[in-house]
């Protein structure tokens, strides 16, 4: 007796080239480049036999059978092709903001506006930066490099000799165009003093007015937006400020970011006479003064919190700005204005610390854009701890104390001793902090 | 805040016509009423206003509203109108007035609400006079005989502390404490004074610029570049994250230190921390 046997499992996944196990169940490949380039197919071997017997053929062009998973360009990445100027007609000058000293998307945005500018007639896209390694250049599509981290000090904010460094990289290079992210006070201020002093100089003259907040440049046009809700459209400028998401990053090429040497020796010593702006240092904030939807560093408590007191307590030691979940609202421990989520506030936070907090999706809608998630929860389930960067399954309140404790300030646990540390607590907190709001 | 020495450093403010964000009102402009606004805690009644523009402009007596709440109960608001075209070139008209009035330290809005709006005054104002200007002022701390101690905007709610050199020029940001309200009385009051004999220049950068009415900007998408389906497929349907660490089995001494290390590991946890973790 000649029965077909079947097995129904081994069969499904043959047919769902998207199961993990794919791979071990498929079929030799049916299609193959032969030694001189010619494509060979196997007609026999073409398709997979459906549940009723019908063979059905995958005509979606994906040759799945042949490939190991690893190559698979999503994990690797797509090469990109190497590009080198070098014999460039002229020079479009960008200046990254690099906030920590790392590129962030409004600059390759930058980048990728400058090589919309630099592409048609071949000019280098020239990269300046003030501090002293920055990485991913070439990729973000630079052609050469201007460090000037020896002139002028990359930490403190200089905006003087930033400019005079500025200055004498366009007397030395007369760059095509200049580029900086319209954002105060890092570029947007830096560019308006770059065109500011250019604009004295008669040889540019009125081709020196920057275009700011640019936000769009296509056939040679700049659209900028100004004031009660216009656009002004006009010829490319010399100076351009643009707004985040002005073009697309460059993602196809990879350029050298050759290091050129500039003298801006000379613009150092004559302009040390009158120091007009001098940076003191950064001021500590009181992180519960700074508007939730700024906060850089937000813990966040939900329905697993029970020692509310504590809370606070690590919340003051960590540093950190105090969010809570719907439910910690409605229950009245967190005011309505430290509600994270969709139904209350967006967070752009670099890290937050989710408390006992599952994670509904209002909730997960809220921290989509922060950068770092730490969950700590007694649920190893929850959709918090699958959306964590770092998911801690533990009580939140132990833990919590437990932080105060390795941190050096635990929580005194006598009323009328916590009475008097909040007296003393208060007042230092006015001498350490400033007052944000 | 040490009150400054109004007669060796008088203070101006400059205004400008405004629109409300969502009605297009025409009233304060934002900043602008911000920058008054710490001009008259810092000055008192002694603070000048200055607008170069139109004469007839109605909303200039909303900052004049803003003289009340002072140590001079009597005292009333002056504003010195450079009159010109909406064609005419700002910046020449208030550099002269600038470098006649004999005044040190001048306050502003970081971008006007209605025109070019592209924050470019105050940079080429300075330029002009040779003095100093420094961006998105949150505070004005003190003022010396010849330097302004302020704090200034960063993103993330945080703040720098500046040292300034008068004569300066200081823009103010949204951060900056809220205006007072405008009342009627004062504004009624309050003296616009039209200066003459100021001759304004056409705006030539502006001439061949084409105004249209601003488009919303288009979103961004999330574009997979692949050939084939597959990958077209899973990558759209990929988690966005793909899924961190997981400790389970943890005592909460245990959780703690792990967390203390992540966050010490991503610089969250400031070296003041771990100093102090050290000397408890």
């Amino acid at each position: 007796m000649n029965v077909r046997r079947i097995d129904p499992y081994a069969e499904r996944i043959r047919r769902n080239r998207l199961h993990p196990r794919h791979q071990e169940f498929a079929r030799p490949a049916w299609r193959w480049a032969g030694p001189n380039g010619v494509t060979r197919i196997d007609p026999h071997a073409i398709g997979a036999l459906g549940p009723n017997g019908i063979r059905r053929i995958d005509r979606s062009g994906a040759v799945v059978e042949t490939q190991p998973l690893a190559s698979s360009p999503i994990e690797s990445g797509p090469s990109r092709r190497m590009v080198v100027i070098d014999d460039p007609a002229g020079f479009v000058m960008v200046v990254p903001e690099c906030p920590e000293g790392r590129l962030s998307d409004h600059d390759r945005d930058l980048f990728g506006l400058a090589r919309q500018l630099a592409d048609g007639q071949t000019l280098a896209v020239t990269a300046v930066t003030f501090q002293g390694a920055v990485a991913g250049l070439e990729e973000a599509g630079a052609d050469r490099w201007i460090d000037l981290s020896a002139t002028v000090d990359g930490d403190t904010h200089d905006p003087e000799s930033r400019l005079a460094a500025l200055v004498s990289v366009e007397a030395a290079m007369s760059p095509r165009h200049w580029l900086f992210a319209d954002s105060f006070p890092g570029g947007g201020d830096l560019g308006r003093r770059l065109a500011a002093r250019l604009s004295r100089s008669s040889s540019h003259g009125a081709n020196a007015r920057a275009a700011t907040r640019v936000w769009q440049v296509a056939e040679g046009l700049a659209l900028s937006r100004a004031g009660d809700r216009q656009d002004i459209q006009r010829e490319l400028p010399r100076i351009l400020l643009a707004l985040p998401e002005c073009a697309k990053p460059v993602s196809e090429t990879r350029h050298e970011a050759r290091l050129v040497s500039i003298d801006a020796a000379g613009s150092k010593t004559s302009d040390m006479t009158a120091v007009g702006v001098v940076d003191l240092g950064r001021v500590a904030v009181d992180p519960q003064q700074i508007p939730l939807s700024q906060a850089p560093f937000i813990l966040s408590g939900g329905r697993g919190v029970g020692d509310w007191a504590g809370f606070h307590h690590a919340a003051e030691v960590l540093g950190a700005s105090e969010g809570a979940s719907r439910v910690a609202v409605d229950d009245g421990n967190m005011p309505r204005a430290r509600q994270v989520g969709a139904t209350g506030t967006f967070v752009f936070a670099s890290c937050y610390i989710a408390v006992g907090i599952s994670g509904a999706v209002q909730h997960l809608q809220g921290i989509a854009k922060c950068q770092r998630v730490v969950a700590i929860n007694r649920d190893p389930g929850c959709d918090m701890v699958k959306r964590a960067d770092l998911a801690l399954i533990a009580d939140g309140d132990a833990v919590l104390a437990a932080v105060c404790e390795r941190l050096g300030q635990p929580r005194a646990a006598e009323p009328s001793e916590a009475v008097s540390e909040a007296g003393s607590g208060a007042l230092s907190k006015e001498e350490r902090y400033h007052d944000a709001a | 805040m040490t009150p400054p020495d109004a007669a060796a450093c008088p203070v101006v403010a400059l205004v400008s016509s405004g629109r409300h964000p969502v009605s297009g009102r025409p009233g304060r402009a934002r900043e602008d009423a911000r920058a008054v606004e710490m001009g008259l805690t810092l000055a008192g009644a002694r603070l000048q206003l200055v607008h170069a523009g139109n004469a007839e402009e109605p909303v200039l007596r909303d900052y004049l509203g803003m003289y009340h709440g002072l140590d001079d109960a009597a005292a009333q608001g002056e504003l010195a109108l450079l009159p010109m075209t909406p064609a005419d070139d700002a910046v020449l008209l208030l550099a002269t007035w600038l470098a006649e009035s004999g005044c040190r330290l001048v306050l502003a809005g970081q971008r006007a609400e209605c025109g070019e709006g592209s924050g470019l005054l105050p940079y080429l104002l300075a330029e002009r006079l040779g003095w100093t200007i420094v961006s998105g002022a949150a505070t004005i701390e003190r003022i010396d005989a010849d330097r302004v101690t302020l704090l200034q905007v960063l993103p993330q709610g945080q703040r720098r502390r500046l040292e300034v050199s008068l004569p300066c020029l200081i823009t103010v940001d949204t951060l900056a404490p809220p205006p007072r309200q405008s009342a009627f009385g004062p504004a009624r009051r309050g003296r616009i004074q039209v200066v003459d004999g100021l001759t304004a220049e056409e705006d030539s950068a502006s001439g061949e610029w084409r105004w249209q009415p601003a488009r919303a900007r288009p979103k961004r998408l999330k574009i997979v570049k692949s050939g084939n389906a597959r990958d077209r497929f899973r990558a759209a349907a990929a988690r966005s994250s793909a899924g961190g660490q997981v400790l389970t089995d943890l005592t909460p001494e245990q959780a703690a230190d792990r967390l203390i290390a992540y966050l010490r590991e991503e610089k969250i946890l400031s070296e003041e921390k771990i100093l102090g973790d050290e000397m408890p």
